[in-house]
């Protein structure tokens, strides 16, 4: 019996990823602030991604979806939605979605906004998306996670917070790389992570960012979804989640039934740090640039506040003609170049100046 | 500068330039009169092809605002034989050198203070995979 879900209509066209160049190793961050090895090992990340002085979410955010684009093959002009995700909006008011449809040539008849649910929030326009492409309403959406992560110089949470960007187009299952199976989100009011109002710098709950939260979350969707589908863990041969760092993914992976070989793929936090709205979606890119046709993908991501989308995703044959159409994940890891804590200090503009 | 930039805001973040009508040549930014005829012909035209920077000039001394990411360093770009002024970016002074390939990426070029307005265009960094000098 053919299914009836609305997500089997869905498609991914174009997947693109951007990761800056700068990084910063966690023994320099260790070393400034009086941290031993052993307090950090465990979190299972060598070096983050850090912006340069000229970039922000925007512009990261810009250049993965013209990576997206150019795959899609499509004209921008086509796109009939651009959601931007991102905790590290440049402007508290003013869209970075309006910005980044005008310079891809998507302006003027197109849906733009920014959406803010922490991590997760490009995740959530993703199933928007199949909802308004499946619906008919639409024939492209531009799906956007973009973060230049904010942390407390001296928080645990510097150690992780990291650059980059990662997006999609969302049409209709024809002609696409890779196809909706099912979707599921589960949210509840759980505050274990969150940003103030005009705070530089968000704070979080220590210890229960992590059972209550990202554990309880990630393993309600996942279970949700597999059910509604009438999967098993074995039947998919990748599984990414939501990367703060590069133990969680790895733990919540294998506690839900999945292995090594399904979770590895999609590992990129242990490289480049978390790089929030982007994490589990430049796993997800990650694995397009490898995966086959026939293969099939779990991908959780989680945003604090708290909730986690799980998506059950088909790789089609279109995926072969996609892939040498704009810089991979790897190719983005592959061209870091190494900064010391200065410097970071500088390009991230934490040292404040005079105004003279 | 918000109207200035807002009316530019095609030829600043997408190299859209001139082609004059008249003489047919194509030049950056654009202009409604041809730098090189005069000529009130001109359509705009997007700038298409490689990049390659033929020279460049690094500042050391910079405003406030730009010591952040000091030393700005200034390249004259050429695609498909227009010549462009632009900064360069993800490239230090040690590696930029003439005749390196280039392409365009969508930056933050100024900054109004922490309440003003953040203006975007494009700058050139090194090709990612491309080479130094000689070829892609």
């Amino acid at each position: 019996m053919p299914d009836s879900r609305p997500e089997h209509k869905a498609g991914i066209h174009g997947w693109g990823a951007y990761i800056p160049r700068y990084r910063l190793p966690l023994k320099l961050i260790a070393s400034t602030w009086g941290w031993a090895e052993d307090q950090y090992k465990g979190l299972n990340v060598v070096q983050k991604a850090i912006a340069g002085p000229d970039e922000d979410s925007t512009t990261m955010g810009y250049e993965a979806a013209l990576n997206a684009i150019k795959r899609a093959g499509i004209d921008p002009a086509e796109i009939g939605a651009v959601f931007f995700g991102t905790e590290s909006k440049p402007y508290a008011v003013k869209p970075s979605a309006t910005i980044i449809a005008e310079a891809l040539g998507i302006t003027p008849i197109t849906m733009a906004t920014d959406l803010e649910f922490a991590c997760r929030a490009a995740s959530e326009a993703m199933r928007t998306s199949i909802g308004l492409v499946s619906s008919g309403m639409l024939k492209y959406t531009l799906v956007i996670g973009s973060d230049t992560a904010q942390a407390q110089p001296g928080d645990v949470l510097e150690f992780t917070a990291a650059s980059g960007a990662a997006a999609f187009i969302i049409g209709p299952s024809e002609g696409a790389a890779a196809v909706f199976e099912g979707s599921y989100t589960y949210v509840t009011d759980t505050p274990d992570f969150w940003r103030r109002s005009l705070q530089p710098y968000p704070r979080h709950g220590e210890g229960f960012t992590g059972e209550p939260a990202y554990f309880h979350h990630i393993i309600s969707s996942v279970r949700g979804l597999l059910e509604e589908l009438g999967l098993k863990p074995s039947d998919f041969d990748y599984a990414i989640f939501h990367q703060p760092n590069g133990k969680f993914p790895v733990r919540v992976g294998l506690r839900l039934g999945f292995s090594m070989e399904q979770i590895e793929p999609g590992l990129v936090t242990p490289e480049i740090g978390n790089t929030y709205n982007a994490s589990a979606l430049l796993g997800l890119a990650r694995v397009l640039d490898k995966a086959k046709p026939g293969e099939r993908i779990l991908v959780a991501p989680f945003g604090s506040g708290a909730g986690s989308d799980a998506y059950s995703i088909v790789v089609t044959d279109r995926v072969e003609e996609k892939k040498g159409r704009a810089p991979t994940v790897e190719e983005y890891i592959g061209r870091g170049v190494e900064v010391d804590y200065g410097f970071y200090l500088r390009y991230r503009g934490k040292i404040k100046l005079m105004p003279r | 500068m918000i109207t200035r930039h807002w009316r530019r805001r095609h030829n600043l973040y997408k190299l859209v330039g001139s082609r004059c009508r008249s003489c047919g040549r194509v030049f950056y930014p654009y202009s409604q009169r041809c730098i090189y005829c005069g000529s009130r012909e001109v359509e705009q035209a997007r700038l298409e092809g490689d990049a390659r920077l033929v020279s460049y000039s690094i500042v050391y001394s910079v405003s406030d605002e730009a010591k952040y990411e000091a030393p700005v360093i200034l390249g004259m770009v050429d695609i498909g034989g227009v010549k462009v002024i632009a900064e360069l970016t993800d490239v230090s002074p040690g590696e930029v050198e003439a005749g390196m390939s280039l392409e365009p990426v969508l930056r933050r070029v100024t900054v109004n203070g922490e309440s003003g307005l953040i203006y975007y265009a494009v700058k050139f960094r090194p090709r990612l995979g491309g080479s130094g000098s000689g070829g892609d």
